[in-house]
């Protein structure tokens, strides 16, 4: 699996001007760390939290560093190692499983060569496989950077899905 | 099919959800100027005399929580609005707050004037998040109108809206978890008591409520003719909003009236199984509900009718598996879900939920004994018993309810 450098992640001027905005758009509440970690992984490329950008934002929150790891290790959608440009989370509830989501699975792993949980060479796509996100009535769906695409239920519709996003 | 019903969904696709002045022209917070005028204690009254049950899962007589919640003293109060609707199959509230959110707006201002709460949180799942700006728009919107912020109405009532976002975690629908994570921290259920309605968020008295149980209020307190109370009978009156979803050809949420049976919901509704397959079985109220096989297609959807059939409302979720499916393999994906959600604090749910896995894994390869069979539904009992929060409590339901009804998939050396 290709992993992008995690300690050396640099923290530019530029970067942390972004997290300041999200930082006050929350109003620096130390209760709205899940909101803020879930902001500021959407600015970083790879979507996940660099640890420079987690000790930052403990710094500029003024709460502990082990805080910041609770919430990021806890929930799922917070994740701390690099993930891709564009993570496709294959919905694998039962309710898309029995709309023959398994296509899907063996699509998009033939068609980017990686396996569930790898990325492409070039840091653009991951493959996830995720509990119900509340699609059921497009199953079988899948969700990529907080949108949703039903009905996946062909091999031309996945292609096509992927050619967009390229 | 009868008539459509939109009691609960009256206000679907009849105005901009992005405009309050839209809202305000199809009769939008004259529900909340009716409120003002009236004692709490009746706006409770109100809701327990349509016997309105929590509808997140729980089926909490509603009128009596917020009579209850009202009654805690305290110089600050909060309510809090559970939309981290996470069941499989469930997705009834995603579209409540997508057609309708103004109405949850207004909602939970009636309940913070009626429990005499001066903070709202809706706690909304991430992956609902494309929601998030209509949600802020409209509490945003609701503010500058004067609904929100201080002296409501002129009636020297204060209340806020906040915002705030789950993160994956399918616990965090359980009522400790959800207010753990919207303090900042990992969202861990605690032991109860405290309850609620003493301690929760902040350690405040603390209301929660589903989105579709608030979502009735408003609609409730303008009824004057009592339209509501015309459907359903004895303790399930009214309307229900229900997701059904699996094999089904037009998969759906849909508002029934209390009463209507299981075969017109999966038949006429969601318009039959595709390609006219055979049921296997139905699963009721998400992936912590029971399951059921077609015996039961002429059971009226009421809280006891389902009852007395061995299922339940919960989260008015219906997934539909059709005859491909085998019994095991439901409860393989079933098991999985629990197995991943977990929040691997307590012994019972992280162990039982780990070790039901392998059983059921032994039981697809063929090669599970009697004494795993017993060992399996030993340890399901001690769950159920034993767990320190609801997700724990329920999540052997599917199990232990197919082993009653399926008892074949169970034998040894029997069909799977």
């Amino acid at each position: 699996m290709l992993t992008a450098q995690k300690q050396d992640y640099a923290l530019t001027q530029e970067l942390a001007a972004k997290i300041d905005l999200v930082l006050a758009s929350h109003d620096y509440d130390q209760t709205q760390i899940v909101g803020v970690l879930l902001d500021v992984q959407g600015l970083i490329e790879q979507h996940y939290i660099p640890e420079t950008i987690a000790y930052y934002v403990a710094e500029k929150l003024d709460v502990k560093i082990s805080n910041i790891y609770d919430c990021i290790t806890f929930y799922s959608s917070l994740s701390e190692s690099p993930r891709a440009k564009y993570p496709i989370q294959i919905c694998n509830s039962i309710v898309c499983q029995v709309n023959d989501n398994q296509s899907i699975f063996s699509t998009f792993k033939e068609l980017l060569g990686i396996d569930i949980d790898e990325v492409t060479y070039d840091g653009r796509f991951t493959l996830e496989s995720v509990p119900c996100f509340g699609a059921c009535d497009q199953a079988p769906a899948v969700r990529i950077n907080g949108n949703v695409y039903g009905h996946l239920d062909s091999h031309e519709k996945i292609e096509e899905l992927l050619n967009k996003l390229l | 099919m009868s008539k459509p019903i939109h009691f609960i969904t009256k206000n679907f696709d009849k105005y901009d959800v992005s405009s309050i002045g839209s809202y305000m022209n199809i009769g939008g917070f004259e529900a909340l100027k009716k409120a003002v005028t009236m004692d709490g204690e009746d706006i409770a009254a109100t809701i327990a005399e349509a016997k309105v049950k929590g509808r997140g899962g729980a089926a909490y007589d509603m009128g009596r929580k917020w009579s209850q919640a009202r009654a805690v003293i305290g110089e600050k109060k909060v309510v809090i609005c559970n939309a981290d609707e996470g069941e499989p199959c469930t997705f009834k509230d995603r579209e409540l707050i997508t057609k309708d959110p103004f109405n949850l707006i207004e909602s939970m201002i009636i309940a913070g004037y009626t429990v005499k709460a001066q903070d709202g949180y809706i706690y909304m799942r991430e992956e609902y998040s494309h929601l998030r700006p209509l949600l802020l728009n409209a509490i945003r919107q609701a503010k500058s109108y004067g609904f929100l912020g201080t002296n409501i109405l002129g009636k020297g009532f204060d209340f806020n809206i906040h915002l705030y976002s789950g993160a994956g975690a399918y616990v965090c629908g359980e009522g400790t978890a959800l207010i753990r994570s919207i303090e900042g921290k990992a969202g861990r259920p605690r032991m109860k008591p405290p309850f609620m309605k003493q301690s929760g968020l902040f350690a405040l008295p603390t209301c929660v409520n589903n989105v579709e149980s608030l979502s009735i209020v408003p609609h409730l307190l303008l009824d004057d003719k009592k339209e509501y109370q015309n459907y359903g009978s004895g303790e399930s009156i009214g309307t229900k909003l229900i997701s059904v979803g699996g094999n089904v050809n037009t998969p759906g949420v849909f508002e029934i009236p209390f009463g209507t049976t299981v075969r017109e919901i999966i038949y006429n509704y969601a318009g039959g199984i595709k390609e006219d397959r055979a049921i296997r079985l139905i699963q009721f109220g998400g992936a912590s509900g029971k399951v059921a096989n077609a015996d039961l297609l002429d059971i009226p959807y009421t809280y006891d009718d389902l009852q007395k059939a061995g299922v339940i409302v919960g989260s008015g979720a219906i997934l539909v598996i059709d005859e491909r499916t085998s019994v095991i393999d439901f409860l393989r994906a079933t098991q999985a879900f629990f197995s991943h959600e977990s929040c691997g604090q307590c012994v019972p749910c992280r162990e039982g939920n780990r070790h039901i896995k392998l059983f059921l894994e032994k039981l697809a390869a063929g090669t599970a004994t009697q004494d795993d069979i017993n060992a399996m539904k030993k340890i399901a009992k001690i769950m159920a018993m034993s767990s320190l929060c609801g997700l724990g409590e329920t999540a052997q339901n599917a199990l232990v309810s197919a082993m009653k009804v399926f008892p074949e998939s169970f034998a040894i050396g029997g069909a799977k």
